[in-house]
C-alpha cells in the first residue's frame, strides 16, 4: 500500500504585539538592557496587518504567489508591495492578531485565557465570519473578563498579558501556583502553538476535500513541550488540537526533533498509512512565539521593518493511495545517523546523495529540492546569508564531486533544481515542508515528477547531544501501480470466472 | 556568537591559558566569521554575551584558510571540507579573518 499527499494547509498569524512582549530577543533585552536603544526604536519598526498582507513571501506561504514568481522579484522584498494582498490563499490564510487572540480563547479548555469583555464583543463577529471557523469553535469563546481584573491578574498574579495595538486586552493565567512547567509564560506559548496548529489542521482538511471523521491519527511536530513538572514535555499537542478541530475519530501523538521534526513526522505518517495501521494521518505544527523578532536587532539597525512578526503553521494530510495524488516514496529515505558526523559534506551526503545512489538516481534526477526554505529577506540582513541558496550550492558541489555535474553548471543547477526561500524563520516551519503544497500542484500538473524534501535539526541546542540531525524523503508522481494491480486482479478473477463458465457450458454441451 | 559558546570559549581560555587556545570557525559568510572572530579577540560586539568587554585576543582561523588547510591530512580535508570550500567565498572569508587577526590577536607567532 502506498501513501499519498492528499492536501496541505499553510497559515500565518500576524502577531506584532507578541513580537514586543513574547519574542525571546525582546524579553532578554528587557532583562539585560531595559533602557537600551533597541527597545526604544523597536515599536517604530512594527508592520501593520495590511503591510504584512502586502509582503511577497507571506502571499507565497499561503499559495497566492508561486516560488517561481517570487524568484522573479528583485530582493529585498520588504520595501516592495505585492500586487496580491489577499487574506486567503489556496493553502490557507493570514489571520490578524485580534482574531487569533479569540482563537486562543476558543482553544483553551482550562479557563486560562481571560479576554477583556469589550474586546470579545468587538471582534467576535469578524471571527465568526472566518471561513475556517464554525460554530463549534465560536461557542467555545468565553463572554470575557472585566478589564480591571485582567490588569490585576497581570500585575499581581504573574499572568502573561495579551496585547493588541499595545493595549492590554486579555491574559493567560498560570495553570499552577508553583509548577514552572505550567507557568503563565509556558501556557501562553503552548496555547499559541495549539491554536495555530488548529487553524492549519482545519485548512488542510478543507483543502484535501475529506470529512473530518476520516482522519484517524494526528502527529504534531512543533517545537514546544506541554506537561507538568512531573512529566515536562509529556504531550499531547496533536490530540488536543484534533479535539478543537473536531477530528473526533482521531488520536495522535507528538514527534520532536527540532527543525527536522516535520520531515520525521511525515515519514512516520507515510509509514503508518503504508503499513495499513491508519488510512488517513494528519501531520501538523503550530507557530512559536519565542522566535518572533529573533533577528529584530539587525532589522532595526538596518532601518527595516521587523519581518519576524508572523506566527506560522502547516498541516499535511497523508492518505492511502488514490491513484492520483503524489506519493511519498519510502524506499528513498535520507538519514543523518549517529555515525554520520557533523561536517556539512557528511550531512548533505547522508541526506541527498546516499539515498539517491542506493536507488540508482543521480542528483540531477530530482527536479526540485526543498531544504531549509528560510526567507532570505529575513536572514541576509542578520548575517546568516541566503539559507536555501547555500543548501543548493552544497548539493550542487556534491554533484560536482560525484562527477554528475560540471563545475561550470553550479549556478544553473541552483536555478533549475532550487527554489527561492519564502518561509518565516519559525524553526521547524521552514524545514523542507513549505514546498509540499506547491510540489503537490507541480507534480499533479506535470511540471515536475520528483521533489526531495529535506529536514535538518540542530539537536545540540537541547544540550543532550552534540549531534546534528536530518532526514529526507522524495515525493513523486503517482505511479498508479497499486491501483493497476487492484484492477488487474479483479480483471483476472473476472476472466477466470468467465472461462470456467464457458468451460462448464462446453462440458454440458458435450454431455448433451 | 551563541551565548553558550561564548561561555565555553571563555572557560577554555581560563582553563588552558589564552596563548594555548586556537578557535577554528566554520561559518559560511565573511560577515558572520568576522563577528565570531571579533567576539573571541576583542569581545562580543553585540554586548549580549559573557565575552562582552573581554579581550581574550585568541588566535582564530576559519577552516578554509590556507594556513589551516596545510595542517590537514589531504584525504580527510577532501572528505570533510572540500565541498564547502567549493561553495564558500573563501577570499572574502580570508580577507575578513586576516583583518581581525591583525587588529586583535595577541598570540600570533
Amino acid at each position: 500500500m502506498k501513501s499519498v499527499i492528499k492536501g496541505t494547509g499553510y497559515i500565518l498569524v500576524h502577531a506584532p504585539d507578541m513580537v514586543l512582549h513574547n519574542g525571546t530577543t525582546q524579553t532578554i533585552e528587557r532583562m539585560v538592557n531595559p533602557d537600551g536603544d533597541y527597545l526604544k526604536k523597536l515599536p517604530d519598526h512594527i508592520r501593520s496587518f495590511d503591510e504584512a498582507l502586502a509582503y511577497y513571501p507571506n502571499q507565497v506561504y499561503i499559495g497566492n504567489i508561486t516560488p517561481e514568481e517570487l524568484s522573479e522579484v528583485a530582493q529585498p522584498w520588504y520595501d516592495k508591495t505585492s500586487p496580491v494582498r489577499d487574506r486567503c490563499g489556496q493553502f490557507g490564510q493570514i489571520m490578524p492578531e485580534e482574531e487569533f487572540l479569540l482563537l486562543m480563547d476558543a482553544c483553551d479548555v482550562f479557563d486560562l485565557v481571560r479576554m477583556d469583555t469589550e474586546f470579545v464583543s468587538r471582534h467576535k463577529d469578524a471571527f465568526a465570519r472566518n471561513p475556517m471557523i464554525d460554530e463549534s469553535i465560536t461557542e467555545r469563546i468565553n463572554a470575557g473578563t472585566d478589564s480591571a481584573e485582567v490588569a490585576r491578574l497581570v500585575n499581581e498574579e504573574q499572568a502573561e498579558g495579551l496585547y493588541h495595538k499595545d493595549e492590554l486586552v486579555g491574559c493567560v493565567i498560570r495553570a499552577h501556583d508553583i509548577d514552572p512547567s505550567l507557568s503563565a509564560h509556558v501556557m501562553h506559548e503552548n496555547i499559541v502553538s495549539k491554536a495555530s496548529s488548529v487553524l492549519a489542521l482545519l485548512s488542510a482538511v478543507s483543502n484535501a476535500g475529506i470529512a473530518k471523521e476520516e482522519i484517524e491519527y494526528v502527529i504534531d511536530c512543533s517545537e514546544e513541550a506541554c506537561g507538568d513538572m512531573n512529566q515536562r514535555g509529556g504531550g499531547n499537542f496533536a490530540k488536543s488540537a484534533a479535539e478543537i478541530a473536531g477530528l473526533n475519530n482521531a488520536t495522535g501523538s507528538d514527534c520532536r526533533g527540532f527543525c527536522a521534526a516535520p520531515c520525521h513526522a511525515i515519514i512516520e505518517a507515510a509509514a503508518l498509512v503504508s503499513s495499513g495501521a491508519y488510512k488517513t494521518v494528519a501531520v501538523t505544527a503550530g507557530g512559536s512565539t519565542a522566535k518572533l523578532g529573533m533577528n529584530g536587532k539587525d532589522h532595526v539597525k538596518k532601518g527595516m521593518p521587523v519581518l519576524e512578526d508572523m506566527l506560522a503553521g502547516f498541516a499535511v494530510i497523508i492518505a492511502a493511495d488514490d491513484g492520483v495524488n503524489p506519493e511519498i516514496n519510502l524506499s528513498i529515505l535520507g538519514r543523518h545517523t549517529v555515525g554520520t558526523g557533523s561536517a556539512p559534506q557528511a550531512v548533505i551526503s547522508s541526506l541527498v546523495t546516499e539515498p539517491l545512489e542506493k536507488n540508482g538516481f543521480k542528483v540531477t534526477d530530482i527536479d526540485k529540492y526543498s531544504p531549509e526554505m528560510q526567507n532570505p529577506d529575513i536572514t541576509k540582513p542578520a548575517g546568516a546569508g541566503d539559507v536555501p541558496l547555500a543548501n543548493y550550492k552544497m548539493i550542487a558541489a556534491l554533484a560536482v564531486k560525484k562527477g554528475e555535474l560540471e563545475k561550470a553548471d553550479l549556478a544553473k543547477f541552483t536555478a533549475q533544481h532550487g527554489l527561492t526561500g519564502w518561509a518565516p524563520t519559525q524553526g521547524h516551519i521552514p524545514s523542507g515542508v513549505p514546498y509540499i503544497g506547491f510540489a503537490r500542484n507541480d507534480i499533479l500538473e506535470g511540471r515536475i515528477s520528483r521533489a526531495m524534501i529535506i529536514g535538518k535539526g540542530s539537536l545540540f541546542l537541547g544540550r543532550m547531544t552534540n549531534l546534528f540531525d536530518g532526514v529526507s524523503f522524495v515525493m513523486q508522481a503517482n505511479t498508479g501501480s497499486d491501483r493497476a494491480a487492484g484492477i488487474s486482479e479483479d480483471e483476472i478473477r473476472r476472466l477466470i470466472a468467465k472461462s470456467m463458465k464457458e468451460f462448464a457450458a462446453a462440458l454440458m454441451a458435450k454431455e448433451e | 556568537m551563541d551565548l553558550e559558546n561564548q561561555r565555553r570559549v571563555k572557560s577554555f581560555a581560563e582553563q588552558y591559558g589564552p596563548e594555548n587556545v586556537v578557535v577554528l570557525l566554520g561559518a559560511a559568510e565573511g560577515e558572520a566569521c568576522g563577528l565570531a572572530a571579533e567576539t573571541v579577540t576583542n569581545g562580543d560586539p553585540t554586548y549580549a554575551g559573557p565575552l562582552t568587554g573581554v579581550q581574550l585576543g585568541l588566535t582564530v582561523y576559519h577552516v578554509c584558510e590556507p594556513e589551516v588547510k596545510e595542517e590537514f591530512d589531504p584525504a580527510i580535508y577532501d572528505e570533510q571540507v572540500s565541498m564547502m570550500e567549493m561553495v564558500l567565498d573563501v577570499d572574502d572569508i580570508v580577507n575578513e579573518m586576516s583583518g581581525i587577526r591583525e587588529e586583535f590577536c595577541k598570540y600570533l607567532h
